[in-house]
């Protein structure tokens, strides 16, 4: 990794979250307006796109996942991503943090921009990319420590503060992800106590405790019961001014109750990208007709 | 993954099919035979089990009962006398815990780390890959080599070390820091034809500086520098050097002072608590490594066995955070692999402390008296003390022996204790 880079990198997002120029605890983070500002000023055009894909190929080994992807997910919206088992839709979503690091056959052609970001090339510093781009998993996966010390990890990675910003900080996240009023009382308990639904809040918390400017949700509330689910439905809608969302469901009814746009993913190919009301009521591909309905998949 | 797409293919393919064939349906078994099996199964179990805790109920409690009557204080302060009503096992128990402890200090994280670097750090290249299977299979097949073969390697690599630097003697060693070397003179008071007739005369040792142990043996010449221990302070002394063709002197306080011209030294070393020296020698360093070496893939590999066993998505959700790989793998893979690390841990350094065939080539058979001082200084452990007592032809000490192991095991289990309870706190703290 190219050290400078990091340096500069490091030092613009300093700037941009500042904890001393923020007022006070909530608006620690008054939401990620000063990093997106950066952004604007290259791409005036409206709507900007937070992540834009030009041609994205990308290869599990000789398998190819997806075939020639072009759509640009707009910022400050919550984007759907919808699609049968195993059309590349999680895929995508790895590539937009670089999670696929890991996974060594992984490979990808073509053009992946967050921004001025090249996501695609091996030199991002792919730490600060993650602060900046915020992933929750399918399963919720709190780490086996205090409910404080999940929120608190990813700002103690990134930043340096005081024990009390610190903890505002952890508060802030909390009550935004609709949980602190449930463990408020109880930060210093283990994590894993919580409840399912408790738990995907909480990880929600500790993705937005870092400041990001793009939250990533790989099917959130598979695994949860339709109470929860609902909260954290809500909890998109009211995260959906600050933050850009990309969701990847299954559940039709979730797509379409919170998403302002929807991509029908099918054999590694975007079949259809449009407004979510217009993927629901008058697709313009069978395919997705067929699947929207529950018809095929 | 899609389970309503999941449910669609299923009930449309049973549809076709319709129910499985008859003969399949009238096939079923009985839950009557499995229920004897089970049944069966669980008494030879239960059976086993109170086997294995009645033979060791019954053998403990005959090692308690030998030993009871010599289990004193002796036994734990005093040193291996020969006679039996003296006989202690202070410097065994000491070498145990020195030994154990700094083999705990080394291999823990010689061990933790190459298993992280093997479960945690994969490569990327196919080449590296072989090296890491390479190193795996190693790791594997050196858990079962018998402990005496890391006797003999240690011997060579860590008491001799391939005697690349000079052959250990007493006298001469390769490379050391940390002693100062004497030669020692006795005055002639100390010889008792020269002493007889002057009253009064004291018995007085004098030590002469030198400053390489390969030096030649220092000639007593008047003005020399020397030394004598006055309480604990090495104080200067003025000594009169006696030639051959003079009479010694019959004053009793100079007779203390005097050092016969010819005396021939005795080359005497004071050793500070950071002696270190190479090659190690027979030293608590050299058992300690060996000890390594014995308990290193056990540790490797049960290390290995929890790190893996930490849900991959605990560290997806670190990495996603966007922590470096060392930051996942500190704050997040090894304190959810801690309980297991330290239950391998323990069994590992309980294998260690009762090790004694690698102790027995390293150290030899030796009669110490006193605890090690330093990490070259030489020692016994409690199990060879505990087989020199059980050769010995007198009854008292088999029963001292039994004491010994007595010792021994509460030493065994009060190490055990503390990394229960490390791990209990541990689980308690995420759970």
């Amino acid at each position: 990794m190219n050290m400078n880079t990091l340096e500069e990198s490091r030092k613009r997002n300093m700037n941009s979250v500042d904890p001393k120029s923020a007022d006070e605890t909530v608006s620690l983070f008054p939401n990620s307006q000063g990093a997106n500002s950066v952004l604007t000023k290259s791409e005036p055009s409206e709507p900007a796109a937070a992540i834009e894909a030009k041609n994205l190929n990308a290869w599990y080994g000789d398998f190819q996942a997806l075939h020639s992807i072009s759509l640009a997910i707009p910022r400050n919206q919550v984007t759907a991503f919808i699609g049968p088992s195993g059309c590349g839709k999680s895929t995508l979503l790895r590539w937009f943090n670089r999670m696929n690091d890991t996974i060594f056959s992984a490979k990808a052609t073509g053009d992946l921009r967050l921004g001025e970001i090249d996501l695609l090339d091996p030199s991002t510093d792919v730490v600060d990319l993650r602060r900046r781009v915020g992933i929750v998993f399918q399963k919720a996966n709190p780490f086996p420590k205090s409910i404080f010390e999940n929120v608190a990890f990813g700002p103690r990675l990134h930043m340096r503060l005081e024990k009390r910003e610190l903890a505002d900080l952890v508060e802030w996240a909390l009550r935004k992800a609709a949980v602190w009023d449930e463990v408020k009382d109880r930060l210093n308990a283990p994590a894993l106590g919580l409840s399912g639904g408790q738990q995907q809040r909480l990880c929600i918390a500790r993705a937005i405790a870092t400041g990001p400017e793009v939250l990533l949700m790989d099917e959130p509330c598979s695994a949860l019961d339709p109470a929860s689910t609902l909260a954290i439905e809500d909890l998109m809608d009211e995260l959906r001014s600050q933050y850009t969302i990309v969701i990847v469901t299954h559940n039709m009814q979730q797509a379409s109750r919170c998403s302002d746009k929807t991509a029908f993913f099918f054999e590694g190919k975007v079949i259809e990208f449009d407004t979510t009301e217009n993927i629901f009521t008058k697709p313009s591909s069978q395919r997705t007709e067929d699947y929207v309905r529950g018809r095929f998949g | 993954m899609s389970n309503e797409g999941r449910e669609g293919k299923e009930s449309k393919g049973s549809k076709d099919l319709g129910l499985p064939p008859s003969e399949v349906q009238d096939a079923l078994r009985g839950s009557e035979t499995r229920m004897s099996v089970d049944r069966l199964f669980r008494r030879v179990c239960v059976a086993t089990a109170t086997i294995s805790v009645i033979i060791l109920i019954f053998l403990i409690g005959s090692i308690v009962a030998q030993g009871l009557p010599s289990l004193t204080p002796t036994l734990l302060t005093g040193t291996p006398e020969p006679e039996p009503s003296q006989a202690g096992a202070w410097p065994a128990i000491a070498g145990t815990i020195w030994v154990c402890s700094i083999c705990a200090l080394i291999t823990l994280p010689i061990g933790i780390g190459t298993a992280v670097l093997l479960e945690e750090f994969k490569p990327r290249s196919v080449f590296a890959n072989r090296i890491f299977s390479l190193i795996q299979l190693n790791i594997s097949n050196l858990a079962g080599v018998p402990s005496v073969v890391y006797g003999i390697l240690g011997l060579t690599a860590f008491v001799s070390m391939f005697g690349i630097f000079d052959t250990a003697t007493k006298e001469r060693t390769g490379f050391e820091i940390g002693a100062v070397y004497y030669d020692q003179f006795t005055n002639l008071a100390s010889d008792p034809f020269l002493s007889m007739g002057v009253e009064g005369a004291k018995e007085r040792y004098f030590l002469a500086p030198v400053s390489s142990p390969s030096n030649p043996p220092t000639v007593p010449k008047s003005g020399m520098e020397i030394f004598e221990y006055q309480g604990k302070q090495l104080i200067p002394v003025q000594v009169i050097i006696v030639g051959p063709d003079d009479f010694p002197p019959t004053d009793p306080e100079l007779l203390s002072l005097a050092i016969d011209a010819n005396a021939v030294p005795g080359r005497i070393s004071e050793k500070s608590w950071y002696y270190f020296r190479l090659p190690f020698g027979r030293g608590v360093l050299s058992g300690a490594l060996t000890l390594m070496l014995v308990i290193l893939p056990v540790i490797i590999i049960s290390s290995q066995e929890s790190l893996r066993s930490v849900p991959s998505s605990l560290r997806d959700g670190a990495r996603g955070l966007g922590a470096t790989p060392w930051q996942v793998v500190w704050s997040v893979t090894l304190p959810a692999a801690a309980p297991g690390i330290l239950t391998g841990s323990i069994l590992a350094m309980s294998r260690a402390i009762g090790e004694t065939a690698p102790i027995l080539i390293i150290a030899g058979i030796v009669y110490i008296r006193n605890a090690p001082h330093h990490l070259m200084d030489s020692y016994t452990v409690l199990p060879m003390q505990i087989y020199n007592w059980t050769s010995r032809p007198q009854e008292e000490f088999h029963s001292i022996a039994a004491a010994g192991i007595v010792v021994l095991l509460v030493i065994l289990l009060s190490f055990n204790a503390v990394a229960v309870i490390l791990r209990h706190r541990m689980q308690k703290k995420v759970r």
